[in-house]
């Protein structure tokens, strides 16, 4: 490790209600790779987004190269030689891997580009790679490590002396990942300052250096990976002790039954192998880091994405699900993270959204009964405590935790009995969230059985009689709330599959 | 390892089709067997004069063609091409016969009137964000009821071959011992090499397709992504311009109202040779292909005893076909 390049010292930046960084120092010195930690909405992304210019601070410094510096965009960034490699590429996939390089700066012979400098250039970046890609290839043609590789070339090729690596890992395969981190180290050597950001403890400990740890948007701390262990980085990333009365024992009655079965339930990549049950009565929370696959199996068990394999049973009978409809059909009522894309139509009112699942139930031939509509909607209202003025208030209006009771209200018209709450209070503040709980636990003791996926340890804590816990796709482990713990949650979301 | 053999066989695994040109390669395959086709069922087809005239009809809808791929490889569009080039004629042609301009400066007013709505198109485009579809179906009826507005609602006859200012028909079609000689045939060969030059080979045609690839990761790139989206417009709008040209050039005279439809012979075209309405995928010279395949169906057809009705359905089948033909690649690829 050289001298240090870049210091961050005390930025903060806050968006409206949210304190998104609280004062964070990061450091980076030539010649290291530097590890940036935390859960889901710790302030990492947040944080390499006001390095590069995309976000304007609030206060606090950014030193680079022994001058205080500020970036208005990310060309300015990239200029000055601090480069992001994102975790969802930015890629043209239909241009050439060469054109892709050096969009935005082609070499050019009078006003022709000149493609054949571009490719020699290109080709000679792969060299000090020493890496083989035809530069002539089109780009959607290679496989995502490839792009990657690509992607960094392009930001060696702006001189960089600081690579942001956002995740790098998350969507290559084993032997692409051994490819990356020996690129990397060869940068490490020629004296680049690398940052780092993953969720895998694993590799943590095998590319970097130095780890930095942020929680809540707030600096943690910063250790040497080579003196610390895996537990130590953990407690730092939850640290916090401030549950909100967890529950200490599964409140599910006692030989309840199986109302949900799932086996062997294969979708895509995201979905491999997994195998649960849920019992009437009961909440079972999914815990996991972003990209677990959680949001994919509900999706794949509510019919929304195509199912490769597995079975399904409900009430201890076997069903087939292809499309929503057939979940519908047999009870399960879906309520997804991103509510306002998928959950609920904003300029309708509250009376239409909660009987759209299940308008036929209120329908004469092809005629709405309005008053039927609007009497069962009132009963909702008062029954989930919904704050509205009248059941023909346009649902735009309402607050996010109303809004949520809303799309609850719309699955309970449709008599679901099973419901899965994806992210049931993102975007919702502290009270409503503690309504929507009460809301949940109410649920499950009239009977009905509820999957709750959530990125909120506390949350989780606080709410599930027992957890499944997934990492990259597969289920790694299942616990009671009795024996869980954040610690053993995130040992099984971080863990390492070979 | 396998990497190594991976990027070697890049370059050798593409099937003859792909070495050809893909789609373009195919469609030229159906244009020579339509010809075949039409010659064979029907005498009168074969003749020289026939041949002339699908030429004739051929170079509007190729010019806006030729335009219209450049919105269209940005995923966007351009609908005001058929009733603008219209408008533009009907100005032009008003300036010389009611107001006494010399021929050739009422040419230059078509063509930068053309160039004035692509301004218009790109603005609304790409600087205030409004869908392609929407704004140039909005420039569309502007310039259908500008047009008819300018000249009083009555048709505009450009002068004939042999009036005074005659001359500038003698650009698409010169007579050489009685016989008539298709030299705007030549014209279009030209600009579909120029074109595909500034298509292939210049920072313009580059960012084109980059918009349509991906215009977020293009503009993260640091390329000035506004200019150049605006700029796709302006080509198209000044081949709309052109195409007024060929059109006053080739009928007597031009109908105010008259105009909506030939936006879609154009983009049918475009389309067909193989131009992806999703972006980024096409070039000039299948654009070129695919019109003759819309003007062999709109001029062969009848030849065979089909009428006017029976082309449309048929052009719609065959746009039907044609994009599905892109459809199907897409997935194919996606799946590999």
């Amino acid at each position: 490790m050289g001298e240090v390049i870049l210091t961050m010292k005390g930025i903060d930046k806050s968006f409206p209600g949210v304190h998104a960084l609280d004062h964070v120092d990061l450091e980076v010195k030539k010649g290291e790779v530097h590890a940036l930690m935390g859960e889901n909405g710790a302030g990492k992304s947040t944080l390499m987004k006001v390095l590069t210019g995309i976000y304007k601070k609030d206060s606090g410094t950014i030193t680079y190269e022994g001058k205080e510096v500020e970036f208005h965009n990310t060309r300015e960034a990239q200029d000055a030689g601090i480069v992001i490699v994102h975790q969802e590429l930015n890629m043209l996939g239909h241009l050439t891997v060469a054109q892709n390089i050096f969009i935005g700066r082609e070499f050019k012979k009078g006003i022709r580009i000149d493609d054949k400098k571009m490719n020699e250039e290109a080709r000679k970046l792969f060299d000090r790679m020493h890496i083989d890609i035809d530069p002539r290839e089109t780009m959607s043609k290679l496989t995502v490590g490839k792009q990657q590789m690509c992607e960094i070339a392009k930001a060696i090729s702006h001189q960089a002396k600081v690579i942001v690596f956002d995740e790098p890992s998350a969507a290559l395969t084993e032997a692409e990942i051994e490819e990356l981190f020996k690129i990397i180290r060869d940068l490490r050597d020629q004296g680049l300052g690398i940052i780092y950001i993953s969720h895998r403890m694993d590799e943590i400990k095998v590319i970097t250096d130095r780890v930095t740890v942020m929680r809540d948007g707030a600096y943690v701390g910063t250790l040497i990976t080579e003196e610390s262990t895996k537990d130590d980085i953990i407690n730092m990333m939850v640290g916090r002790v401030i549950y909100e009365d967890p529950k200490t024992k599964n409140m599910t009655p006692p030989g309840s039954p199986v109302v949900l079965k799932v086996e062997h339930l294969n979708a895509g990549k995201m979905v491999q192998d997994v195998s649960f049950e849920l019992h009437k009565g009961e909440v079972l929370g999914f815990s996991g880091l972003m990209g677990a696959g959680r949001t994919e199996t509900m999706r794949a068990l509510f019919g929304a994405d195509p199912i490769d394999s597995g079975d399904i049973y409900v009430n201890g009978q076997k069903v087939v699900i292809r499309s929503p409809q057939d979940a519908v059909k047999y009870g399960i009522g879906y309520l997804s993270e991103d509510r306002k894309r998928y959950g609920i139509v904003v300029q309708k009112t509250v009376a239409e959204n909660t009987t759209m699942a299940d308008l036929d139930e209120f329908s004469n031939g092809p005629f709405i009964n309005k008053k039927k509509e609007k009497e069962v909607a009132e009963k909702f209202v008062e029954s989930l405590a919904t704050k509205t003025p009248s059941v023909d208030q346009l649902v735009v209006n309402l607050s996010g935790g109303n809004q949520q009771k809303v799309v609850i209200a719309k699955w309970l018209t449709k008599n679901c009995d099973i419901l899965i709450f994806d992210e049931p209070t993102r975007g919702i503040d502290v009270g409503a969230k503690n309504e929507i709980y009460k809301l949940m636990n109410q649920l499950a003791a009239e009977g009905k059985a509820i999957i709750m996926v959530s990125s909120e340890m506390t949350e989780i804590l606080r709410m599930s009689d027992r957890i499944v816990v997934m990492c990259e796709g597969k289920k790694t482990g299942e616990l009671d709330i009795s024996e869980a713990t954040q610690e053993n949650i995130m040992n099984m979301a971080t863990r390492e599959i070979s | 390892m396998a990497n190594k053999t991976a990027s070697k066989t890049a370059g050798t695994n593409k099937s003859f089709i792909d070495r050809m040109g893909g789609q373009k390669f195919i469609v030229l395959i159906i244009v020579i067997a339509m010809f075949i086709f039409f010659s064979a069922m029907s005498p009168q087809f074969r003749k020289y004069t026939t041949v002339v005239s699908i030429l004739d009809y051929s170079y509007y809808i190729a010019l806006m063609a030729i335009g219209v791929t450049f919105p269209l490889l940005t995923a966007g569009v351009d609908l005001s091409i058929g009733t603008g080039l219209i408008c533009y004629s009907l100005i032009g042609g008003y300036l010389i016969v009611h107001q006494g301009w010399p021929v050739a400066a009422g040419m230059l007013v078509t063509v930068l009137l053309g160039v004035a709505f692509g301004v218009i198109n790109g603005c609304l485009v790409a600087l205030m964000d409004l869908p392609a579809f929407l704004a140039t179906l909005c420039t569309c009826m502007i310039t259908r009821g500008f047009g008819a507005m300018v000249v009083g609602g009555y048709g505009i006859p450009w002068p004939t071959a042999a009036a005074p200012g005659g001359w500038f028909r003698s650009i698409f079609k010169i007579q050489i011992g009685g016989q008539n000689i298709p030299i705007g045939f030549l014209w279009i060969i030209l600009l579909v090499i120029v074109m595909s030059f500034v298509l292939n080979h210049t920072k313009m045609g580059r960012y084109t397709r980059a918009i349509g690839s991906n215009k977020e990761a293009t503009k993260l790139s640091g390329v000035n992504v506004k200019f150049y989206h605006v700029m796709a417009y302006v080509i198209c709008g000044l081949f709309a311009g052109l195409a007024a040209i060929a059109y006053s050039a080739i009928f007597a005279t031009v109908q105010p109202g008259s105009g909506a439809g030939f936006e879609l012979d154009a983009i049918g075209g475009a389309i067909v040779g193989g131009t992806s309405m999703t972006g980024a995928v096409g070039s000039i010279t299948g654009t070129l292909i695919g019109v003759f395949v819309i003007c062999l169906l709109k001029t062969g057809l009848p030849f065979i005893g089909l009428t006017a009705n029976w082309q449309q359905i048929i052009t719609g089948f065959v746009l039907i076909a044609a994009v599905l033909f892109d459809i199907l690649k897409r997935k194919r690829e996606a799946g590999k």
